[in-house]
């Protein structure tokens, strides 16, 4: 009997798992079990490109449907793991189909949180998550309705600039008392509120959201502002963006560790040694940083998805990257490397105003961070520089006149 | 279809018909064509999908725009035939295309 491995998730990471698979020569069985009904996709596009209609749905596609069928690839878009059943190794299948397993990979990425709050059953609020959500997004975006965006992470800031270039009207309500409070220092924080309310867009922070109302379909948003007084906005659509949760249910009740994130070691392996994790469901060592992470990115569900196939063909591989990501919002492209939490000094090479900088983070004199807009060499020196633990003067940083080639 | 043939760093070819309008990296990916990684699906913000245009054609392909010869430039070896193929996009002019993976990408 040929091995088997089967994949539950068949998004960014269990995708990238299959296919590394074969990459590595793996000969078993490979099933691809997933639950959106579609093969295997890119979510970035559905906050940037496609929702502004520039890109087709055809090319958000990982793969076409041929490559599954020549590379022996058993893909089951319709088929959610139910259970897992780790002391007889195997999973039940929606349907009721019972399969057995040598590896089990579990790819069940994030969902997001939901708002809970009076009205949020009002049809025209959405989420984006999926490919299902953006489509009933876009059938709703028409230049002059008022759009809604509750949350300013990168998911919400993207969905209102692609909004706000289609010629809605749209206004940013964020809680907290700053934009992307989760993931970035405070002057990035202030350089995109300026950014969004520079080219039109109705930002505020300090604004809770405590009710939608409207008759069917939304109408007002309504919302606490940080005077403490109640306000009504107008709205048409809204759009929440404030989170995702790593999908650990079917890890839990199989019994696995997990903390906020399915947990894993170095190998991408559970507390099961049959099991592994991948992509946003997991939280891991970073041997780099020193630390334990759970990061919703495409690096971290590629190069985990390949971590775990090295793995089940026999190489030890471990996943040890620093971690980097990126966001478009109108013309400014950002690109970020390391993670800054924790610095104590930053240094900014170049010009907020012209939308054109780097700023770097340092902690004790060793660079921890980059986040670049419209600047791609500081940021590419950075990968380069990260894993070093480089330790740059900060005069040499800024100044525009040294090339970032001779800092490397 | 355009023809684009790939050549790996063991000088074994492949050579793959890609739809007008798609981008090289987006034929590649359709073949599973390997070395070639393109992390971020061609939004020209990883590097990944590098590769060295065949000496003959540097001149057929319109030039790299800043944001993509700023990722170039810090690409594992770059050359001055360095490209992304994300940001090639087939024309019936290309037809014959030869590109040269790299030993890595990153
Ligand atoms: C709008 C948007 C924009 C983004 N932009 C960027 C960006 O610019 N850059 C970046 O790096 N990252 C970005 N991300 C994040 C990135 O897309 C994710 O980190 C990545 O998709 C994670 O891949 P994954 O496979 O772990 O999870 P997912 O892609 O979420 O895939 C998990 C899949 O598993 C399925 N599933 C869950 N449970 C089961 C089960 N029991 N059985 C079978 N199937 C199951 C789910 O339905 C889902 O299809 C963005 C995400 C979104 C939503
Ligand atoms: S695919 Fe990322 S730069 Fe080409």
């Amino acid at each position: 009997m040929p091995e088997t491995t089967i994949i539950a998730g068949a998004g960014q990471a269990g995708g990238q798992t299959a296919i590394s698979l074969r990459q590595a020569g793996y000969e078993g069985k490979i099933i691809l079990c997933g639950a959106e009904g579609l093969p295997p996709y890119q979510r970035p596009p559905l906050s940037k490109k496609y929702l502004g209609g520039e890109l087709e749905r055809a090319r958000l596609f990982l793969r076409p449907q041929s490559f599954y069928e020549t590379q022996e690839i058993d893909l089951r878009p319709d088929s959610e793991v139910l259970a897992v059943d780790r002391a007889a190794r195997k999973v039940t299948l929606e349907g009721g189909e019972v399969l057995s397993y040598d590896h089990l990979v579990l790819a069940t990425g994030s969902r997001p949180r939901s708002l809970t709050i009076p009205g949020s059953e009002l049809a025209d609020i959405f989420y984006l998550r999926t490919l299902l959500d953006v489509d009933a997004i876009r059938g709703r975006m028409e230049a002059g309705r008022q759009l809604v965006v509750v949350g300013g992470g990168y998911i919400g800031l993207e969905v209102a600039a692609t909004a706000k270039q289609a010629g809605l009207d749209v206004c940013v309500l964020e809680a907290a008392p700053r934009l992307l409070g989760r993931v970035t220092a405070p002057e990035m924080s202030e350089y995109y509120l300026e950014a969004h309310r520079s080219r039109g867009v109705d930002v505020r922070v300090h604004a809770a959201v405590s009710a939608f109302s409207g008759n069917h379909a939304i109408e007002v948003v309504e919302c606490k502002g940080s005077d403490g007084l109640d306000e009504r906005i107008p709205a048409d659509m809204a759009v929440v963006g404030i989170g995702v949760s790593p999908a650990t249910d079917l890890a839990e009740k199989a019994g696995l560790s997990c903390d906020d994130g399915i947990s894993v070691d170095e190998h991408c392996r559970t507390s099961d040694a049959h099991i592994y994790a991948v992509g946003d469901c997991t939280r891991h060592p970073n041997p780099i940083l020193g630390r334990r992470l759970r990061l919703e990115s495409v690096q971290n569900a590629i190069e985990q998805a390949k971590t775990a196939a090295a793995n089940i063909v026999g190489n030890p591989l471990r996943y040890e990257q620093i971690p980097w990501f990126w966001s478009d919002q109108f013309d400014l492209k950002l690109q970020m490397a390391g993670i800054s939490e924790g610095y104590d000094a930053v240094v900014q090479r170049g010009s907020m105003e012209a939308d054109d900088f780097a700023l770097f983070y340092l902690r004790e004199g060793l660079l921890i961070a980059v986040d670049a807009v419209n600047r791609p060499r500081e940021f590419m020196a950075c990968r380069k520089l990260l894993p070093e633990r480089a330790r740059i003067e900060p005069s040499r940083l800024e100044d525009e006149s040294i090339p970032m080639q001779e800092m490397i | 279809m355009p023809k684009v043939t790939f050549i790996q760093p063991d000088g074994s070819a492949e050579t793959v018909e890609i739809a007008e309008g798609l981008s090289v990296m987006e034929g590649a990916m359709e073949y599973g064509i390997p070395g070639i990684l393109a992390q971020c699906g061609g939004g020209c913000s990883c590097s990944t999908c590098h590769c060295y245009v065949a000496d003959e054609w540097v001149a057929a392909l319109p030039a790299p725009a800043d944001d993509e010869s700023g990722l170039l430039e810090f690409a594992w070896e770059p050359k001055e035939s360095s490209r992304l193929t994300c940001q090639i996009h087939i024309t019936p002019e290309l037809e014959g295309l030869i590109l040269h993976v790299p030993e890595q990408q990153i």
